[in-house]
């Protein structure tokens, strides 16, 4: 069974946060590198990354359980290989927000670009707006909550954990999937090879509840979500099956 | 008989025709290409003058990641292990490869499936592999190491993703996998994060970044499209390209990838070589190349034909015990390899995880048949053997480091060689393609 992610870790900013002075780290005169190592050395407090203007890689590799905001458009790779931290992207995230992630959340409060929490083992990526392709590619264990819709391949080759789509899903959604579970509020445009969907049970509808509960989806109706999972009929190679991979 | 239609090839196709599929199998390509057995090396006469063997010292010292990393990686040989996973190979034949690489001054290297605490801790210099599974990647593991190596593809089967049968996908190497038990596991062959020479670019950036441009980033690329793929990795700020030749070996790939994709690492090495210097990086950006190194030999024509150092795989294994006839017991294990329908000296069953050497596996009684003891001291001796053979070779060359081999110390016995190589072809001074 799929288990929830934590309340408390949900969303930056919202509680409890350590008593620790804000830092201000202007992106417009600061290299990614220096933007970096002073995330990466803070033990715990609030940051706010301004003028990030899209750069690339900024919280990366962050190992502590600091609150950081990126205060406007982020590019590739943010907040990627993370543990404990909590990341909000006030504007859109490029290619790979999220990737890797291990623990804590990132949350992007418009929309994500490719492989938006690619490979993500833990953790919670939430996108406020739609994802483009891939997202949730080679997911791990981490929870993906997209509010929009997801582009083409959304969960492909996803191994364990969720992706919630509250809009519509893209063509080939969860193709080679194995065993994350995804829950898709709007249409499908079609399923990709060894996907399928089952009927969900109370269980479905209850942990969806409670998922865009905390995810602030509101649009969306828990009774009424699709579900896909694996057929797992690929799991093994079969002979014939090879015009499938 | 016919050539199109040998017993061979009847067999394959009758095969095919039962199966309705392909064959996989381990180790590397069992044809016949154009290798560093064709060139010969041109030792020193009047001038220049050998050194003497034993007075006369010949550096092996080796730096890799020397264009942006703090700490880039410092080796006594010139002589590297190459990527092999946990999970195609037993957590004793990952422990015994990173003692021998720490007990002769060289790294060795993850592979598919993340770092196993065994290997960790056992390997003074390890390169952390990210490969486009990502199984198993974890940044604590990516701190804890002295390199970090891409992998866009692998000599054995370049445009292909790993393969790991089922019987493989025990409890422990499905937890590191985040995959079920059993599962016939197929990789993918594309990163899940970014494509193109522009997101390797950004992808590098990030990794520096999550080890604050600590350790360097080495590309490993499989040997296709070199000249290409050794542009790119140099413009998106690999400190170090890995090349790994079509002889280079796997644990599990399918027999047509094998065999029919990619080029010769003879030829690989020297158009990577030429591509550095075309882009004026040879001296910023190391070259490692792999695939079918066996001998001290191959080292030193690989080094005068320009890559800075080698690394081993097969080899390796196979001076850990691979396709031996005994264990490490001592006890007789041919009826293990008669089993997999094969004898020792001829198994290429890395696949079926039924090794009878305890090497190639993951049932718990097969790897207690490896001494990861006797292992790492075997592995060890090979490495010194290499390196004392590169260095007997470099000093008949009137070398005083094997890094001062080069071009003009070799000469191939083939034209296809002296074209691949771009060297003299014996006895003459016609260079294939560029001198009449």
């Amino acid at each position: 069974m799929t288990s929830l992610p934590r309340q408390s870790d949900q969303r930056a900013g919202r509680q409890g946060d350590p008593p620790a002075a804000e830092v201000t780290l202007d992106a417009a005169a600061l290299s990614t590198r220096e933007i970096n190592r002073s995330l990466q050395a803070l033990p715990y407090g609030r940051a706010v990354v301004t003028n990030p203007d899209g750069r690339h890689n900024l919280a990366v590799g962050l190992d502590a359980p600091v609150r950081v905001e990126i205060d406007g458009p982020a590019g590739f790779y943010a907040g990627g290989l993370g543990k404990q931290a909590h990341i909000t992207v006030n504007g859109p995230a490029g290619c790979g927000v999220g990737e890797n992630l291990m623990s804590g959340d990132v949350h992007v409060r418009g929309s994500a670009g490719r492989s938006a929490a690619a490979s993500a083992r833990g953790g919670v990526v939430v996108v406020d707006g739609g994802c483009s392709s891939r997202a949730g590619i080679s997911l791990k264990g981490a929870t993906l909550a997209i509010g929009g819709d997801a582009g083409a391949l959304c969960g492909l080759l996803a191994q364990s954990g969720v992706i919630l789509i509250g809009g519509d899903a893209g063509p080939c959604l969860g193709d080679s999937l194995y065993e994350a579970v995804l829950y898709v509020g709007g249409k499908i445009a079609g399923l990709g090879a060894d996907a399928v969907v089952e009927e969900i049970t109370q269980h479905d509808v209850t942990f969806v509840k409670i998922l865009a509960e905390g995810c602030g989806f509101d649009h969306l109706s828990p009774a009424d979500v699709t579900k896909v999972v694996s057929t797992r009929r690929l799991y093994n190679m079969q002979n014939h099956d090879h015009g499938n991979y | 008989m016919s050539h199109t239609f040998s017993p061979e090839v009847i067999a394959e196709i009758q095969e095919r025709a039962r199966l309705g599929g392909c064959e996989v199998r381990g180790l590397g390509a069992k044809r016949a290409v154009p290798s560093f057995d064709d060139l010969l090396i041109l030792s020193a006469g009047i001038s220049p003058a050998p050194l003497e063997g034993t007075q006369e010292r010949c550096d092996t010292r080796t730096v890799l990641g020397t264009r942006h990393a703090e700490e880039p990686v410092v080796l006594d040989i010139p002589i590297t292990i190459a990527g092999m996973s946990f999970g195609s190979l037993s957590a004793g034949a990952k422990e015994a490869l990173g003692r021998a690489a720490a007990m002769t001054g060289t790294s060795t290297t993850t592979g598919d499936g993340g770092m196993a605490p065994e290997e960790r801790d056992s390997s003074k210099t390890l390169v952390y592999q990210c490969l486009p599974s990502r199984y198993g990647f974890d940044p604590d593991d990516l701190r804890s190491a002295d390199a970090v190596e891409i992998v866009l593809g692998q000599g054995a089967a370049p445009g292909g993703g790993s393969v790991l049968l089922g019987q493989k996908v025990t409890t422990s190497v499905a937890f590191m996998r985040d995959l079920p038990e059993g599962l016939d596991q197929r990789a993918a062959s594309r990163h899940p994060d970014w494509t193109g020479p522009d997101g390797l670019r950004v992808k590098i950036e990030e990794l520096r970044e999550a080890t604050s441009w600590r350790i360097p980033v080495y590309v490993k690329i499989g040997a296709a499209r070199v000249a290409s793929d050794v542009r790119h990795a140099v413009e998106a700020g690999a400190d170090v390209i890995v090349v790994d030749g079509m002889q280079g070996g796997t644990g599990a790939a399918q027999d047509v990838f094998i065999e029919h994709t990619g080029i010769p690492t003879l030829a690989a090495t020297r158009m990577a070589a030429d591509t550095l210097r075309r882009l004026s990086v040879e001296n910023e950006v190391q070259l490692v190349i792999s695939g079918g190194v066996r001998s001290g030999a191959d080292v030193a024509k690989a080094l005068a034909l320009g890559a800075d150092a080698v690394s081993v795989g097969v080899a390796a294994l196979i001076a850990l015990g691979c396709n031996s006839t005994s264990d490490d017991t001592g006890a007789d294990v041919s009826l293990g390899y008669r089993a997999l329908g094969t004898v020792p000296g001829s198994c290429t069953a890395c696949h079926t995880g039924g090794c009878p050497v305890g090497i190639a596996t993951q049932d718990d009684m097969l790897a207690d048949r490896l001494d990861p003891d006797f292992g790492a001291e075997r592995v060890a001796n090979y490495l010194r053997a290499l390196a004392m053979e590169t260095t007997m070779l470099a000093r008949a060359c009137g070398k005083s480091s094997v890094h001062d081999l080069d071009t003009g110390d070799l000469v191939a016995l083939t034209v296809e060689a002296a074209a691949m190589a771009r060297v003299p072809l014996a006895g003459t001074s016609w260079i294939p393609g560029v001198t009449d």
